[in-house]
């Protein structure tokens, strides 16, 4: 009795409902509190530059993949995450059309050039970032400006800030710090503790509504929870997020600043939970991802405090990803039942790393 | 950090450290997991394929036209890595050729027309394995022609056979059934306990062991409180495992029961270890009771287009047509035949295979359920699940690219060959990469070439020393 033809393939025979869309959408589900929020803080304005952000990358790569005579992939939603990243990344009063500029970067250049998803060196996103930012920068500096909802922060610290800081209103916090610290322009000194301005003056803020910052870092809180969601659904891996930020918090502590203020404040957290953690971008296996992150970590401190930019993630970010490569070439997880037989010789007994 | 939990009035460990990696599969064993075994009556035609284990194939011992009983060997081989074939029924010999076999391919088989009599051979007659040495164990363990029936169908002698310079302090009985649908190990250790654990005192007097290990998942609580009754030998552990998959692959068992790591490419009898499988150790008792050979063995039929599902004692030789049969047939006809589970089982493009040795169960999946997807070139998104996934750590997406790439060298340094072949990788795998199939692809290919290149260096030395007999050659 033969019942027809019978599909033959090799095992396994079932798979994991997961697909590459359910991930992206798991990670634009756990944006969508802060992207809300920002529109909330910042106004109409910011939510032209998510638009034309997200159109941006998502023309690009269509453009690119028509043009290649490829089969389209918009609908994984990977081209929307990175439109929705990018955005996430500039200052909320940017005009549009850098938005959809560097969108478009972000696609063609950061990702298809390279050969589409999975195969690109850097993140997509700050690939348009810093392209937006060093083609526009005086326009990327100042388009922190005009927040509608600065009343919702805490205003007196925000004076403050105008009051001891002469440059353009509405600066990053970063950036308010770097010229405190900078002997060469700090009203107060050089090597003296800041008078006037305390960073715990900008943890609420920070934390809860921060209208100085990208349209990404108008809430800290936001952030982390959309990170604790990440791990508790098994998209992300803890250990990038978590030793990337403690490197920075260790290391910002040692040169005598504000831990937590510098924790807060800047990109870091989303470059940590979101931008560190990019599959593609980012070291397959456990050490590796170990090393990356403490690598992370002490690049943004090297270029916060020691070069001219007051915001190092995005450049750490991109010089990190540019080692993953040799990082996944030499710090590989030890195959089951290989180096402890070699350890052997060199150790006794129980090896630790098991 | 161990916990016990107390089953039947006994304490058993639990919460024993989890597989490394390993993946969680719906378990789907609920269609046939309350069914007791039952017998299947032999078909008209049995057809025995002289290759149904690891290892050397046997030679027909029977001619075209022979009357053979139950029990009679109809195929041998001389080689020690090989184990006899038995008639499953009694009749007569009616042909012998190639035939579709379920591992593939066609394999030299015996038919044999079932008189429907079921008499059994004469020579056959219950054995006191207590008052046996170990060799004598060893030889009748061969003669029964028993092999792992976990689904590998490792020739059981040779396990039972460590080299002197291992010295086997710990046998384990693996009754995990990590693979989803299969219910025929549970259902033995629900019935058959007795013998179960019968059959691990003669395993362990065989290879010399003072510890014995039965392990069993922790979705099987019903197993684990009759292994917990019946165990009554204090040499003999109960352990509760974590329900996962691949829990039940050799080397991961051992690093979960004992902590200890089998050396790449080596075998468990090198960290003292054997590991059988319960259905196994149930099969030598019962052959020991009863002098039958392996003649039989239970199967789980299932899957949502079979209209009686089962747990069914199949003569060897039935094809999976008598059996479905059996079954009350198809509600629907399937749109994927696996023998095995669905994890590492081997899909059929007939019907018309017979059950062998290694049958632990017999699959029909509708179409929706064997939602196959045509592989396309392979995309990695490294999101690292493979990596995440894989009970042997090894790097899954960069040993698939390698192989599709050809690059041999860098899939020798990844360490291709410890890959058990468990599926994790590809079952977890987000953009349907068939990583598993690559890999499998391209350690064939490595042995391949490695081969050609000793069978080449063999040559060149048997040239050079003017006609000696190269020893290269394997």
């Amino acid at each position: 009795m033969e019942a027809g033809r019978f599909i033959v393939s090799t095992s396994p025979h079932i798979r994991d409902p997961i697909t590459t869309r359910r991930i992206m959408c798991h990670v634009i589900a756990a944006l969508a509190p802060v992207t809300v929020y920002a529109v909330v803080i910042h106004g109409i304005h910011a939510f032209y530059v998510l638009v034309s952000s997200i159109a941006g990358a998502m023309l690009g790569e269509l453009a690119v993949q028509k043009g290649r005579k490829l089969p389209v992939t918009l609908d994984d939603c990977s081209a929307l995450l990175t439109g929705l990243l990018l955005a996430l990344t500039l200052p909320p009063q940017l005009h549009w059309w850098i938005a959809l500029i560097a969108g478009l970067v972000a696609t063609v250049l950061g990702k298809q050039m390279f050969g589409g998803l999975g195969h690109n060196l850097f993140n997509p996103a700050l690939v348009g970032r810093a392209v937006a930012f060093v083609s526009w920068a005086s326009y990327m500096n100042a388009g922190y400006a005009k927040s509608a909802s600065i009343a919702i922060a805490n205003t007196s610290t925000h004076k403050l800030i105008e009051k001891a800081v002469d440059v353009a209103s509405g600066a990053s916090p970063l950036a308010a710090m770097k010229i405190i610290y900078d002997p060469s322009t700090s009203p107060i000194g050089p090597g003296g503790v800041p008078h006037g301005i305390q960073a715990s003056t900008y943890y609420k803020p920070l934390f809860l509504a921060n209208p100085w910052g990208c349209l990404g870092e108008v809430s800290a809180l936001l952030l982390i929870l959309g990170g604790v969601y990440l791990v508790a659904v098994r998209i992300i891996d803890w250990k990038i997020p978590v030793i990337y930020v403690g490197t920075v918090a260790v290391l910002t502590s040692f040169t005598g600043r504000d831990p937590l203020f510098y924790t807060l404040a800047g990109g870091l957290l989303i470059g940590a939970v979101f931008m560190a953690t990019d599959y593609t971008t980012s070291p397959l296996a456990g050490r590796g991802k170990v090393v990356y992150a403490l690598g992370l970590g002490l690049v943004t401190w090297l270029l916060r405090f020691w070069s001219n930019n007051p915001e190092g993630v995005m450049f750490a970010i991109l010089f990190m990803n540019g080692l993953v490569p040799i990082i996944d070439r030499y710090i590989l997880p030890r195959t089951y039942g290989t180096v402890r037989e070699a350890r052997k010789t060199g150790e006794s007994g129980e090896a630790a790393a098991s | 950090m161990e916990k016990t939990t107390t089953v039947a009035g006994r304490k058993i460990p639990r919460f024993l450290p989890r597989v490394r990696g390993g993946v969680h599969p719906p378990d789907n064993k609920q269609a046939t997991a309350d069914k007791p075994i039952r017998k299947m009556g032999a078909p008209e035609l049995v057809v025995l394929p002289l290759r149904q284990h690891l290892g050397a194939p046997c030679s027909p011992t029977v001619g075209k036209g022979d009357r053979v009983l139950v029990g009679t060997v109809v195929g041998d081989s001389e080689a020690f890595v090989s184990a006899p074939v038995h008639s499953s029924v009694s009749g007569a010999v009616r042909n012998i050729a190639p035939h579709p076999h379920p591992a593939g391919g066609e394999v030299l088989s015996i038919f044999i027309e079932n008189d429907g009599e079921g008499a059994l051979d004469p020579g056959l007659s219950p054995l006191d394995w207590k008052n046996m040495d170990e060799n004598g164990i060893r030889r009748a363990v061969r003669a029964a022609g028993m092999v792992g029936l976990g689904g590998a169908a490792f020739p059981t002698h040779v396990k039972l056979s460590p080299p002197g310079q291992y010295p086997i302090d710990t046998v384990i009985l693996n009754g995990a059934e990590c693979e989803p649908f299969l219910t025929s190990d549970y259902r033995l250790m629900l019935e058959c306990a007795e013998e179960i654990v019968e059959g691990m005192r003669i395993i362990m007097k065989a290879v010399g062991a003072r510890r014995g290990i039965v392990a069993v998942e922790d979705n099987k609580p019903q197993a684990l409180r009759v292994m917990a009754e019946t165990i009554r030998d204090p040499a003999i552990e109960l352990r509760s495992l974590h329900t996962r998959y691949p829990q039940g692959a050799e080397k991961v068992l051992i690093t979960t029961l004992l902590g200890r790591e089998v050396p790449s490419g080596g075998l468990p009898m090198h960290v003292g270890v054997v590991v059988n499988n319960v259905g196994t150790a149930q099969a030598i008792a019962r052959y020991f009771r009863t002098g039958l050979p392996l003649v039989e063995r239970v199967v789980t039929v299932t899957g949502s287009v079979v209209r009686e599902p089962a747990n069914l004692l199949v003569p060897l030789g039935s094809s999976f047509a008598a059996v479905v049969e059996s079954c009350g047939g198809f509600t629907e006809p399937p749109a994927k035949v696996i023998m095995g589970g669905p994890m590492m089982g081997l899909a059929q493009y007939t019907l018309d295979v017979p059950v062998i040795k290694g049958t632990s169960g017999i699959l029909f999946l509708s179409s929706a359920e064997a939602g196959y997807e045509i592989p396309r070139e392979p995309v990695c998104i490294r999101c690292g699940r493979c990596v995440q996934a894989c009970p042997m750590n090894l790097i899954p997406t960069y040993l698939a690219a390698y192989a599709h790439r050809e690059k041999w060298a860098d899939l020798e340094r990844l360490h291709v060959n410890d890959c058990i072949e468990c599926g994790c990788c590809t079952y977890t795998c987000p953009t349907r990469n068939p990583i598993v199939q690559l890999i499998k692809a391209g350690k064939a290919e490595l042995a391949r070439r490695k081969a050609l290149v000793e069978k080449r260096r063999a040559d060149k030395a048997a040239a050079d020393a003017d006609g000696g007999g190269g020893n290269g050659s394997r």
